[in-house]
């Protein structure tokens, strides 16, 4: 697995949140799911990370920002 | 009275990124500065205070319009822009579009940009190796019999198909008289003899018509290469050499093993939300965006950008900002009218009985209403019963 596409530069870090994790999220940003930025289940960065995705899950995306340093972004698993 | 030390001021900064008041691009310049100055701790308290001050003082206030920030901070530059589409990069290398018109193509999402490139980099054992990149720029480039051949024509007289080859193109393609020979045979459609470096193809048939039609299909028949692909060029950049191409087709390309996936990347940006997904379709967004902006000496703040890639990519594939896109999905009829299509938009909403929430900025200048922004955002709400004391 050494050529996976989650290397290349353009991929920021994907990290799929379990329920408890997802759930503070939610609570911390006082927001329901459907008000997150989407990624759909089909997304190759999704797949590339071979684990378990179902619809509804949360997955915090840690990009490296040209401003924050580094910035954490939440996003919504669609169909 | 003592002043801190190194040690201590980053024990001070690490505490700082933990609490995640301010960014850690912040706290790092921070930590520059400060070892450069003999302070108290009671000064590093009051410099941390006075930093985050400043920095909450310089955020966005809740109810500010970024978007329409954005759009005029975008927009206003682009007035100055060159409308000449092509520009030669390099000496006599690829023509790309810039300016204005490569802005449009990215903001609107389009599906087939003009000038469609790649830059392949490749792994560290191939890299340095030029007889090696050059094979590996051959299995790129898309060569058909057409291009390594002087002519393909009908010889009417014995009813074959004569191809007259070039032998320096070949060499330089990388295709043997084997290889034609081979692809030649596969179609099932004749027999095949080589004389030298020309290539006879007895068909089947008699028929003029089909020979025509076979003629056609033998001259587009693709020796190798990816598909789309249409030259490469090997550059040098440092002491590595880097294959840039006309065209592009970055999924087939990452398939090549010797080709580093990590740096690989392409302009087209529908390809890369395809191949690597949403995120890395937002970075691209933003990387050409920027770059369009700043090969024309514009200077636009980034966040202005991110703003906008951020919108693009919000339902998790790339919608335009036009009225296919960001602006078509507004649920105010009225604002989707203020934009493009009036008529339509109003005749389709009254045809549904749509509603209009007037929650937006457009809607509400229409009507002649406050609108929400600013101080505008706020509604207050009176309790009678104190008044009244």
């Amino acid at each position: 697995m050494s050529d996976s596409i989650l290397d290349n530069i353009l991929v920021p870090k994907h990290v799929i949140l379990s329920e408890i994790e997802a759930n503070e999220v939610l609570e911390k940003l006082k927001v329901k799911p459907y008000q997150l930025p989407k990624i759909l289940i089909t997304d190759p960065a999704i797949k590339a990370l071979n684990q378990k995705v179902k619809v509804g899950d949360i997955v915090k995306i840690i990009r490296s920002s040209p401003t924050a340093g580094e910035s954490v972004a939440y996003r919504a698993v669609i169909e | 009275m003592s002043f801190l030390n190194d040690n201590e001021i980053d024990k001070e900064m690490n505490y700082l990124i933990e609490s995640n008041v301010i960014p850690v691009t912040i706290v790092e310049q921070l930590r520059v500065k400060l070892k450069e100055l003999k302070i108290t701790r009671k000064e590093l308290k009051k410099v941390v205070e006075e930093v985050v001050r400043e920095y909450k003082n310089a955020l966005v206030e809740p109810g500010e319009a970024v978007g329409t920030v954005a759009a005029q901070s975008i927009g206003e530059p682009g007035t100055q822009m060159t409308l000449k589409t092509f520009h030669y990069a390099g000496a006599a290398e690829f023509n790309v579009t810039l300016g204005l018109p490569r802005l449009e193509e990215i903001l609107d999402a389009k599906k087939n940009p003009s000038t469609p490139m790649m830059e392949v980099y490749l792994k560290d054992d191939v890299k340095h190796d030029e007889e090696k990149v050059k094979q590996i720029s051959q299995r790129i480039e898309l060569t058909k019999i057409e291009s390594v051949a002087q002519s393909v024509e009908i010889d009417l007289a014995n009813m074959i198909i004569k191809i007259t080859l070039d032998p320096s193109l070949m060499e330089d393609k990388g295709v043997s008289y084997n290889d034609i020979k081979e692809k030649l045979e596969s179609l099932h459609k004749g027999d095949v003899t080589v004389e030298e470096n020309i290539i006879k193809f007895n068909p089947d048939t008699n028929d003029l018509a089909q020979l025509q039609q076979l003629l056609q299909k033998i001259q587009d028949l693709t020796l190798n290469g990816v598909k789309g692909i249409k030259r490469v060029v090997i550059r040098k950049e440092g002491d590595e050499y880097v294959i840039s191409t006309d065209g592009s087709n970055l999924k087939d390309v990452l398939e090549i093993p010797e080709v580093d996936v990590k740096r690989t990347t392409t302009n087209h940006i529908g390809e890369i939300a395809e191949v690597l997904g949403i995120e890395a379709a937002r970075n691209a967004i933003i990387r050409e965006a920027v770059n369009v902006l700043e090969e024309q000496g514009l200077d636009v703040d980034i966040r202005h950008i991110m703003l906008v890639a951020d919108l693009m990519t919000f339902d998790g594939y790339i919608s335009q900002i036009g009225r296919h896109g960001i602006s078509g999905k507004k649920p105010s009829v009225l604002a989707r009218a203020a934009f493009e299509k009036t008529v339509q938009n109003l005749f389709e909403a009254s045809v549904r009985g749509d509603f209009d929430e007037l929650k937006g900025i457009a809607e509400n200048v229409i009507i002649g209403q406050t609108i929400p922004v600013g101080t505008g955002l706020i509604g207050l709400l009176m309790e009678h019963s104190r008044k009244e004391e």
